[in-house]
């Protein structure tokens, strides 16, 4: 920058700046404001144009009342005007006064864009850093739009400086970190690559130019440190000779460490350990070189106690991630005695938290009850800020690495009493699915609850569990008699009234257990339930519990009680949902990492660390294939009538298909079918769950059809798959493509499919959708006839009376005509069985039967293979409420399957 | 109750700290923080930082704050923040910085009687200078302390026994500020008086004075015998919206009779407050005249009329009209006075030293615009105008005041009597 000469000094702006610090109160310095405004105003009106200087030093004036806090509404013209000043001062005022004030006047852009443009084709380099500082402190979208492709010109000219260069990439950098898109991409990565280039002169001109650059003793770190992050954008080399070289580069930063220092002053540890921090960063993420990340490991091992407390801090940051490393796992793992040492010891709360950090990620099966133990010990002490968190994380690794689950237990109704008020619903809730899907616990369970509530003072959350645990296998622990029911009733009853509302109610409920469990508590109990702060409770839960629990225990039999208060089923296996929790605490990232890596290797190690959930669920729900016509297994249905009638046979076929696989049919299914063949859209299944509804068009050969599944409770199905399945006879008939849906369905979330449909020939089956899927752990299977009947793809005609009649008479072959009179099920009305032939798919013609009485229609099927024509004659019999229907087609199966189906209809 | 009081110069400094509560915590510093160096100017007086209420009022540059984490009548913390004002300026003149630091002792004095656990006590400056005096310690005698004593504690706080003047006389001012709103085309969209009655009596022995003046609901009463009197005191007599008295009038004997009668306090002392806002004579008429020529220039012209009687004179009449911010130059041509266009305050100020009434007078200016960015329109603030005028312009009149010393020998025609009448501008505007 060229010396501020004597006469850019700018006497009226220090004599301003002065005047305004001078000022006594804010309404004087407003006052003075105001004066000076229109003193330039009146400056920048006058007629004679201003010189440079004085242009400068209003503009200066300006933007210093701006930064001030006023309104600046003009001087940008002034101010581009300088812009082409040829000084470089006032060249620098007036870009310093454009980057802060930016205006979106297009006018005025544009002439500052043309300035700038002309600031960069000059050669001048002072002038062109001033325009790319510009460009980069505005770096709104349209600076980006106007110079995005002019820069990287700068950037890669041969002949610009260092210095402009520097200013060129970064103002890159900063445009393209505002709007990426504008900068097209095959463009941008072919700079991206020169760039490189350029980078990499720059280090091997480094090697030589600075080499004796040195800061305390260490060369060049900044560049080192730049260079070792920039390397960590990318993949560990592939090349084996550039790969070595690397290695020996960061070999080399691993041995100077272990170097004495080469002086005493912070400066050179500083400078030394960043740049040490880059190489191990780096080489934890190639991780690929077992050796490096060892002895990165020890290196960061020796910090653990350094005296710094930064460099422990960031000594045991690092270490978390080289604990994911399988390469270093084990390394990391010998300093554990260190790590737990830093727990206890630590002064400052973050370090500690890394602490705890690094324990959860170095644990395995091997240590784990020792770091638990660690945990829960520091727990008594630790700060309330991560108490939650180290519950959360005691509670997975207890879990995850539990060997026997006794010690799981004990672990969580320690951690419970240590630090209750953190541990949140998620902790006790995952305790009690726990010991109710391990069936060999239980017992344990039981009596480790039963003893822990006899601590004179428990946690609500503790008196949650045991009210919980016992109230299901309180049975486990009544032999002894010092756990008789009636002890541990009373001491359930004791922790009552000390607990809030929801406490109370899950108390009520294992009251209500009791009885089932111990029939000779119930008058006890009964006394309880009857007693007036139950039974009038202020809270209408409460109330309502304890007013139903005393009915129930009073009314229903033996029977009845052990059937409604069974054990509870096996919970549905799914993810911790504590270690959701955590992940929500933390940040998905730092967590979903670790939990990643550790869950590929600890699934070998453990083999399978989580209890089998296909072994307890296959025993908890009957599987519909151990009773194939036991309707019982049809699970949510109410028990109906077999579909016997009708499409039996059809219904033999698909059981001999798949019989293991898919469910009866739907009951009532059959009539929806049937209320379909004159209809295309409406619902076609609908039980508690699930509903199924149907939208489908057809023309000629070709139909589609859309069906959506509807969940009707508020809870999501799990793995839901429906199956479109045609027996072998229609298969080669009728062709049926579908896309997979989604798997899961959310609560009260419909889905949708598309079927596509082909006709390839006539058919009389119809397929069976079958649709499987887990709610809240129970294994539903419905299958439902698919509406796809041969009438779909009938094409109406129209013809006149003597064509009809002509064309009956060449159908005349017996074969051809099939006829059935049958008994009306509906009442016969003209008007809707007009529309129900209408519907059927053939068109209705008037006025072609001598007797108007009756019904004539005529259409034409289309297969792929053929056209079928098809004739139809309805005559009604008032009198005898019967119908004969008469059908002639070209084909036999044809016509006899279109009599049945329009038979059903009327 | 009031929990603190604190006095702070203008740049937040504190002045004067008195705490009468431990329950309002680090307060002085809140208020600092929260309202005097506030990012966005605060400008209401009552401000609530973290449940404890801020009452705050500025003299000059110094801002007096009371402190109350408790649910106050505001308008009691209020009249005592008026009333101490009064008190200190009744002790050492103008509350300035200056002031407050040189009689700081005496401020603390003063707040330790006048405020008794955060309860307002007596703040009647003539009582508190009895036993509050600047001059050293006087040793009073026991006589003269329990004088005090009885005086403070008794029925008539406001004045002790035994005064005594060589000659009885005592001056009635009527302050008036009246405030107005007025449209472009003359439209009164606001319009009322706020006054007062300050009396300074100079009277010996405790005499007993009966105020009397046109108040619409007295002369109706009283004109109900007569029913000419009725008719022409019709017009003369003015409804007043509402009033307040020094605690010296018998509020009881108001409520019953509406009379205002009242042992008087020694040396100055407001006897009323009032607020009128029907008939009020509007002593000024503005008529402005704004035309814009292009997008560079502004030609205003203001025309003031004076509405009163052609024998009495206006004072220090001063209209401001304020000019666009992109003003870049001005001229004026005015028939009377002087006019000037203030930059600093973005005003054309004109100022007429006199004027009669029933007059007219004008003012040209063409004032020049630079052309800016931004598209806002000038919001065209309100002409503003100053005067002083020797009549009310609520048209209020005192009828008498009359004094009774039955324990002297003096009767209500051997006191010396002055009445005043001043008329003020408050905020009196006109649309342009």
């Amino acid at each position: 920058m060229p010396a501020v000469s004597k006469g850019d000094g700018m006497r009226g702006l220090a004599v301003f700046i002065s005047d305004i610090r001078n000022c006594k109160s804010k309404e004087a310095e407003i006052k003075r404001i105001n004066k000076e405004l229109a003193n330039i105003r009146s400056k920048f009106k006058g007629d004679k144009a201003l010189d440079g200087y004085s242009k400068k030093k209003y503009v200066c004036k300006l933007l210093f009342i701006f930064l001030l806090g006023h309104d600046i509404d003009f001087g940008h013209m002034e101010a581009v005007n300088l812009l082409s000043s040829n000084r470089y001062t006032e060249k620098q005022i007036g870009y310093l006064f454009i980057s802060v004030l930016v205006n979106s006047n297009s006018e005025l852009i544009r002439l500052i864009n043309n300035a700038i443009k002309n600031d960069l084709a000059s050669r001048n380099p002072t002038f062109m850093g001033l325009a790319l500082h510009c460009i980069a402190s505005v770096g709104s979208r349209e600076m980006a739009e106007a110079f995005a492709g002019e820069i990287p010109k700068v950037l890669v000219a041969g002949d610009t400086m260092d210095s402009v260069k520097q200013s060129a990439a970064l103002c890159l950098l900063r445009l393209y970190r505002t709007s990426p898109d504008l900068v097209p991409m095959g463009d941008w990565t072919s700079r991206v690559v020169h760039l490189l280039n350029d980078q990499h002169l720059i280090v091997t001109s480094a090697s030589t130019d600075l080499q004796d650059y040195t800061y305390y003793f260490v060369p060049a770190p900044w560049l080192s440190v730049k260079l070792l992050r920039l390397l960590q954008c990318y993949p560990p080399p592939e090349d084996p000779a550039v790969r070595g070289r690397l290695t020996e580069c960061l070999e080399t930063i691993l041995n100077k460490a272990q170097e004495p220092p080469k002086s005493k002053k912070v400066q050179h540890s500083n400078a030394k350990n960043a740049v040490l921090f880059e190489a191990i960063s780096l080489i934890i993420h190639h991780d690929s070189e077992p050796n490096l990340l060892v002895r990165a490991c020890n290196q960061l091992g020796q910090f653990l106690q350094h005296r710094e407390t930064n460099l422990r801090y960031l000594a045991l940051e690092s270490m978390c991630t080289l604990a994911s490393s399988e390469f270093s796992h084990e390394a990391v793992k010998t300093h554990i005695e260190t790590v737990i040492n830093a727990l206890k010891t630590e002064r400052d709360v973050s370090v500690r938290q890394r602490a705890v950090d690094l324990l959860y990620a170095m644990c395995d099966r091997s240590n784990a009850p020792q770091i638990v133990a660690e945990m829960l010990s520091y727990l008594e002490t630790a700060d309330y800020s991560i108490r939650e968190e180290i519950v959360l994380k005691v509670a997975i690794l207890a879990e995850k690495y539990a060997v026997d689950y006794t010690w799981y237990v004990d672990t969580i109704l320690n951690l419970i009493r240590i630090a209750g008020d953190y541990v949140s619903e998620e902790v006790w809730y995952r305790v009690i699915q726990i010991v109710i899907n391990r069936d060999d616990v239980q017992g344990y369970a039981a009596k480790t609850v039963f003893e822990a509530l006899q601590a004179p003072a428990c946690h609500e959350n503790l008196v949650k569990v045991g009210g919980y645990i016992l109230g299901e296998f309180g049975n486990l622990i009544a032999g002894d008699p010092r756990s008789s029911p009636l002890i541990q009733f009373h001491l359930l009853h004791s922790k009552f009234h000390l607990c809030s509302v929801p406490t109370r109610a899950l108390l009520l409920s294992t009251y209500i257990k009791f009885v089932n469990l111990f029939p000779e508590v119930k008058p006890t109990i009964q006394d309880v339930l009857r007693s007036d702060s139950q039974l009038r409770n202020a809270d209408v839960e409460l109330q309502q519990r304890a007013v139903e629990y005393l009915r129930l225990s009073t009314v229903a039999s033996t029977d009845i009680l052990a059937t409604v208060l069974e054990e509870m089923p096996p919970f549905p296996e799914r993810e911790s949902s504590i270690l959701a929790k955590l992940k929500k605490k933390k940040g998905p990232s730092t967590v979903t990492d670790l939990e990643d890596t550790k869950r590929d290797r600890s699934v070998d190690v453990n083999g399978g660390p989580e209890p089998a959930p296909a072994s307890t669920s296959a025993v908890s729900t009957p599987s519909p294939s151990a009773d194939l016509l036991g309707l019982g297994a049809a699970p949510p249905a109410p028990a109906g009538p077999p579909p016997s009638s009708g499409g039996s046979g059809l219904l033999v076929d698909v059981f001999s298909d798949s019989a293991s696989v898919v469910a009866p049919l739907a009951p009532g299914s059959e009539d929806n079918f049937a209320r379909f063949v004159c209809k295309n859209n409406g619902v076609l299944f609908e039980n508690q769950l699930l509903q199924i509804g149907l939208k489908s068009e057809f023309r000629q050969n070709l139909g589609r059809m859309f069906i959506f599944y509807g969940n009707k409770t508020s809870t999501q199905f799990l793995n839901f798959t429906p199956t479109l399945i045609c027996s072998d006879d229609l298969q080669p008939n009728l062709n049926l493509q579908t896309k997979p849906v989604d798997p899961t369905v959310e609560g009260g979330a419909q889905v949708q499919q598309v079927v596509n449909i082909e006709c390839v020939s006539d058919f009389t089956e119809a397929p069976v959708l079958n649709i499987q899927f887990r709610y809240g752990g129970t294994f539903q299977n419905v299958s439902v006839q698919l509406p796809i009947t041969l009438n779909k793809f009938f094409q109406p005609t129209e013809m006149a009376s003597q064509d009809f009649f002509q064309r009956w008479k060449q159908l005349s072959n017996p074969q051809q005509e099939v006829q059935n009179i049958f008994k009306a099920k509906h009442p016969m009305d003209t008007e809707v069985t007009k529309a129900k032939i209408i519907g059927f798919g053939s068109a209705l013609l008037e006025e072609v039967d001598p007797n108007p009485a009756n019904f004539v229609g005529a259409g034409i099927i289309h297969t792929k293979t053929t056209q079928i024509g098809c004739l139809l004659r309805l005559e009604p019999n008032l009198q005898a409420q019967m119908y004969r229907l008469t059908l002639r087609t070209s084909k036999e199966a044809v016509s006899q399957r279109l009599c049945e189906l329009l038979s059903a209809q009327f | 109750m009031i929990g603190g009081l604190f006095i702070y110069n203008h740049k937040g400094e504190v002045l004067i700290s008195r705490v009468y509560r431990d329950d309002i915590g680090n307060a002085v510093d809140a208020f600092r923080v929260n309202v005097i160096h506030a990012r966005q100017q605060v400008r209401s007086p009552v401000t609530n930082i973290a449940r404890t209420s801020f009452f705050h009022v500025k003299r000059s540059n110094i801002w007096l704050a009371a402190v109350t984490k408790q649910n106050v009548n505001a308008a009691m913390v209020f009249e005592f923040l008026y009333k101490m004002c009064d008190v200190m300026a009744a002790y050492f003149g103008k509350i300035s910085e200056e002031n407050i630091k040189n009689n700081f002792v005496l401020i603390y004095e003063l707040l330790d009687e006048i405020l008794d656990f955060g309860y307002p006590q007596n703040s009647e400056t003539g009582a508190l200078k009895t036993f509050i005096t600047q001059q050293g310690i006087k040793s009073q005698t026991k006589e003269e302390q329990s004088q005090i004593t009885s005086q403070v504690t008794g029925q008539i706080g406001w004045r002790r026994e035994g005064i005594k003047y060589r000659r009885n006389e005592l001056f009635l001012d009527v302050l008036e500020s009246v405030n107005l709103l007025m449209s472009p085309q003359g439209q009164v969209l606001s319009a009322h008086v706020s006054g007062r009655v300050v009396m300074k009596s100079y009277l010996s022995g405790m005499p007993e004075c009966k105020f009397g003046m046109n108040d619409k609901i007295v002369i109706e009463k009283q004109g109900k015998g007569t029913a000419d009197e009725t008719s022409k005191s019709g017009k003369q007599s003015i409804a007043i919206d509402d009033c307040t008295f020094h605690q010296c009038v018998r509020l009881s004997k108001f409520d019953s009779e509406r009379s205002i009668s009242f042992i008087p306090p020694d040396g100055e002392f407001e006897l009323m407050r009032y607020r009128t806002t029907k008939d009020i004579i509007l002593p000024f008429r503005v008529i402005p005249l704004v035309r814009e020529v292009g997008r560079t220039k502004l030609e205003v012209k203001v025309v003031i009329k004076s509405n009163f009687k052609p024998s009495l004179l206006a004072q220090k009449i001063e209209v401001r009209i304020p000019t666009p911010l992109n003003t870049s130059g001005v001229q004026v041509i005015c028939m009377k006075g002087k006019a000037k266009y203030k930059a600093s305050e973005n005003a054309i100020v004109w100022k007429i030293k006199r004027m009669a009434g029933m007059k007219e007078s004008q003012i040209s200016a063409e004032i020049e615009l630079l052309p800016t960015n931004d598209k806002k329109k000038w919001a065209r603030p309100p002409i503003s105008m100053n005067f002083e005028v020797p009549f009310a312009p609520s048209g209020l009149k005192v009828r008498y005041l009359k004094v009774f010393e039955p324990k002297l020998n003096y009767s209500d025609h051997d006191v010396i009597k002055w009445v005043r009448y001043i008329g003020r501008s408050g905020i009196y505007e006109t649309r342009c």
